[in-house]
């Protein structure tokens, strides 16, 4: 994300992205490979979402991503909508090696296409090509990881890829979406899907957000259905509470 | 202490003392197999009674209490009648026990039987030396039938049916050697968690308990639990529910069952009270794990922290962060000035402890809330290793098990990247100085809300200074006897303030830092906590020795006090120690616990 030209202030403005995906594709792991350039073999699912920021130096300017990597279980599906609403850039992840999950993928970008913000810009991103066949000569960021990945599920001449290049490609064209094939393991394409990101937004969409109070307005008031009654009856719930 | 129950005579030929041969009644079979049981050993128990009004069973003889001291200088001998019948009965029943109170009944009267005052010459030697053996430390030389001996396998987990290296008998093997396991499963036989063993592995145990349980629910008394040699069943239903606790570590009914209360807890947090019925409701057979996904590892750390012991399950409170009153006072200050409006609970957490709350008048938390939480940030390792903020829905069910509280996260910068590296991180086990800041509220828009008060927080601290303290003090972490009570010879305590549902002890370090010495020393605890808590006991305090530790319980209206010393060391060394310690919770109390906390 190291763009040439850095010691000029460069006009900086802000872009809330979203990462969605079925759980365990890679999301929270791209994320880290972007934010920290760091890699865990076994991350944990997310809980939730979390919410990271980046910057990310074009040529011309600043982006600085405001980043919500949001929980791939199902159970937190009803929660999406709050961090897509406002968001000017997605990332719907898949996992190569897991044909359900471009199923699940796809349903994101009918979402996201149906009710995010129109001028979003989505990218389709098929994760864990270190488990491919052409996924393991790049060393990428982090050239100890890569050394030794190939084959590393067992899948005898290790490309354990379910789904092709080819297949993905011809979707996210159809749909108008960026594509990429990324290792988050070996850092492979990560950082150019978020400068490419950086660069499909429009520039009548970047606003200044210089100073505070650019991100509090990310998130808008909404109905909340299942909202805790502060002044419910359950008082006496506290009766054996901490007195603290 | 030996695993070897079902031959309590082999068992003794690996328990010989290093010292001269014990006397004849140390060979008794029902004491060895006592001893196989349970880590307190009764060969000495003592119970009194207190000018407070509690009693104890076995009143002083001499009345020369000393009315203003906190423990009485002279103990009196009490005098039992031995009831190894009782003993004999329990070890023998290994079928089932279907009246809930007959285990306990036996837990108290095997430490008050037995042959009191019994001391073998090896004993009165080892007595005489210097005071410097520890506790546990004779067991640690001769256990090699010891319960503990598989504890460092025991978090270990067992190969999946995939992995072809191993055979399906091994894998059953290496199930059946674990010391605990907790199950869930649905009234309909669904297996819906298990500590250990995939679902093809315990698909028919879980079967097997379905029938039994199912068995007894429409009897008069359903099932409640039963044993099985050296191992305790414990089973608990909560509406569709059935959990199972399968012990070998000698934990009381009451505290298994306040175990399997915990994993409850778990899932409502998960997924409301209200959904659960609904699932069930509709389709009786449905299955739980899909909508729990990604809860089981929480389960998991939750299950792996009750095997490990924890003090904080145990007494049901919370640790707070020893800071000055004035320091914590400052904290509560800067955290409540900038309150917003959508906050419910504040929080600052470090390494696991309390460090300030602020929250509503109406509102306290409930330790059993905030156990789930700590589990969550500090045990089970997800929250953090994601970096960044977090924005976590969760129902808190001790406050309100009907709908979801949205739990703003943060760990202070400083940490996180020594988090993929560090092996106690990796281990899931809680890294002392990492430093949370949680805020919940009952609005899920309200994250920018709540993230800008944690950045106005964030820099109030840094500037005033306090950070810098709460970072100093977790990294201090628990004081050492030594500190508090200088020359005293107790090893380890407990201390629990009853009305701020709060405790605090003293460092595990360096004796109890292994997992197994950890282990027994907790195991000593439960047994104390679970004398003085059974119900209908008179018993407020206990003294109690053995070959392996001498060790005291104590419990008034305002405290809980257990403490560990070594085998050799006089009950009036305890005494003592207790007594400085006592004085110290007293002198110190605003500065261990936090009281009151900082309420708008
Ligand atoms: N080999 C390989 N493994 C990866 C890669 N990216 C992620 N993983 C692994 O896949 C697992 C899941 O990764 P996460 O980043 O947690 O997936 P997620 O999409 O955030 O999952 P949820 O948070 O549950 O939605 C982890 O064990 C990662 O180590 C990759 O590029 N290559
Ligand atoms: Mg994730």
């Amino acid at each position: 994300m190291e763009g040439p030209g850095n010691a000029a202030p460069k006009p900086s403005s802000s872009v809330k992205l979203v990462l969605l995906g079925e759980a365990a594709v890679g999301k929270s792991s791209l994320v880290l490979r972007f934010v920290n350039n760091d890699f865990q073999e076994n991350k944990e699912p997310t809980i939730g979402a979390a919410f990271l920021t980046q910057k990310c130096n074009l040529p011309t300017r600043t982006i600085k991503f405001e980043i919500w990597d949001t929980a791939g279980q199902e159970r937190f599906a009803s929660l999406a909508p709050m961090y897509y609403r406002n968001a000017q850039a997605a990332l719907v992840v898949y996992d190569l090696t897991k044909p359900t999950s471009l199923v699940k993928a796809k349903h994101w970008v009918a979402e996201l296409q149906r009710q995010a913000s129109p001028g979003i810009v989505i990218a389709l991103v098929g994760n864990k090509l270190d488990l491919t066949n052409d996924g393991g000569a790049d060393a990428g960021a982090d050239a100890g990881a890569a050394g030794d990945d190939e084959g590393a599920e067992g899948e005898g001449s290790g490309d354990a890829r379910k789904i092709p290049t080819e297949e993905a490609q011809a979707y996210a064209e159809e749909e108008g979406l960026l594509f990429f094939e990324t290792s988050a393991k070996t850092g492979h394409n990560v950082t150019d899907v978020f400068t490419a990101i950086a660069n499909a937004i429009p520039e009548t969409s970047l606003k200044s957000t210089r100073g505070p109070g650019g991100a509090a307005a990310a998130v808008g008031r909404g109905a909340d259905e299942q909202r805790v009654n502060l002044s419910g009856q359950r008082d006496n719930a506290a009766k054996e509470g901490c007195a603290c | 202490m030996s695993n070897s129950v079902v031959s309590p005579h082999e068992g003794d030929q690996d328990w010989v003392p290093p010292l001269p041969p014990r006397p004849a009644a140390i060979k008794n079979p029902s004491i060895e197999s006592k001893l196989a049981t349970t880590a307190v050993t009764p060969l000495d128990v003592q119970t009194l009674s207190f000018p407070d009004g509690s009693r104890g069973t076995f009143s002083a003889s001499d009345g020369a209490q000393d009315a203003t001291g906190l423990v009485p200088a002279s103990l009196a001998s009490g005098a039992a009648t031995p009831r190894r019948d009782i003993v004999d009965a329990e070890d023998s029943m290994s079928v089932m026990t279907l009246a809930p109170t007959m285990r306990p009944a036996g837990d108290i009267a095997s430490l008050l039987t037995g042959d009191l005052n019994r001391k073998s010459p090896a004993w009165n030697m080892l007595r005489s030396q210097s005071a410097t053996v520890l506790p546990f430390e004779a067991l640690q030389r001769t256990s090699a039938s010891d319960t503990l001996l598989g504890f460092s396998e025991e978090f270990d987990s067992i190969p999946a049916e995939s992995d072809s290296e191993i055979e399906d008998e091994d894998r059953a093997m290496l199930w059946k050697s674990k010391l605990k396991h907790y199950m869930i499963l649905s009234s309909a036989g669904k297996p819906i968690w298990s500590r250990h063993g995939d679902v093809s592995l315990i698909n028919s145990y879980m079967g097997v308990i379905q029938t039994i349980i199912s068995f007894y629910q429409d009897a008069r008394t359903p099932l409640s639990g039963f044993t099985a040699g050296n191992t305790r069943f414990v089973v608990s239903t909560e509406g569709p529910l059935y959990f199972v606790a399968i012990s070998r570590l000698g934990e009381s009914d009451s505290q298994l069952r306040g175990q399997l209360d915990a994993l409850y807890m778990q899932i409502l947090s998960t997924l409301t009270l209200p959904t659960l019925r609904n699932i069930f409701a509709n389709r009786p057979s449905s299955d739980l794990r899909k909508p729990l996904q990604g809860t089981e590892r929480l389960l998991s750390s939750l299950a792996d922290s009750f095997t490990k012991g924890s003090p904080s399950a145990l007494l049901g409170a919370l640790e707070c962060l020893k800071l000055r009153k004035s320091q914590r006072h400052a904290i509560n200050n800067a955290f409540l000035k900038q309150r917003t409006a959508n906050l419910l609970y504040g929080m600052i957490v470090a390494g696991g402890k309390l460090v300030s709350v602020i929250r509503p008048r109406r509102h306290s938390l409930h330790p059993s809330d905030l156990q789930l939480i700590f589990n969550m940030l500090f045990e089970s390792g997800g929250v953090n290793s994601a970096g960044g903020e977090n924005w976590i829905p969760l129902c808190l069910p001790a406050f309100n098990n009907s709908g979801y509280l949205y739990m703003y996260v943060s760990f202070f910068d400083g940490v996180s990247g020594a988090q993929a590296t560090d092996p106690a991180a990796a281990k899931g086990e809680s890294t002392s100085d990492e430093i949370a800041i949680v805020l919940i509220s009952p609005d899920k828009e309200s994250f920018f809300e709540l993230k800008q008060m944690r950045d106005a927080v964030a820099s109030a601290l840094a500037k005033n200074g306090c950070l810098a303290l709460i970072r100093a003090a977790a990294r201090a972490g628990r004081p050492a006897v030594a500190d508090i009570a200088p020359g005293s010879q107790i090893s380890h305590f407990l201390y629990k303030s009853r009305a701020n549902v709060q405790f605090s002890m003293s460092t595990l370090d360096p004796v109890f830092e292994a997992p197994v010495a950890r282990r027994r020393l907790m195991t000593l605890y439960h047994q104390l906590h679970a004398s003085v808590h059974a119900k209908h006991s008179p018993i407020r305090v206990l003294h109690a020795a053995s070959e392996e530790a001498t060790s005291l319980a104590w419990v008034t209206p305002v405290f809980e006090f257990f403490c560990v010393a070594g085998p050799n060391v006089s009950r009036g060394a305890v005494t003592q120690g207790t007594n400085k310690i006592l004085q110290w919770a007293k002198r110190e109390e605003e500065r261990i616990f936090i009281i009151g906390g900082g309420v708008f």
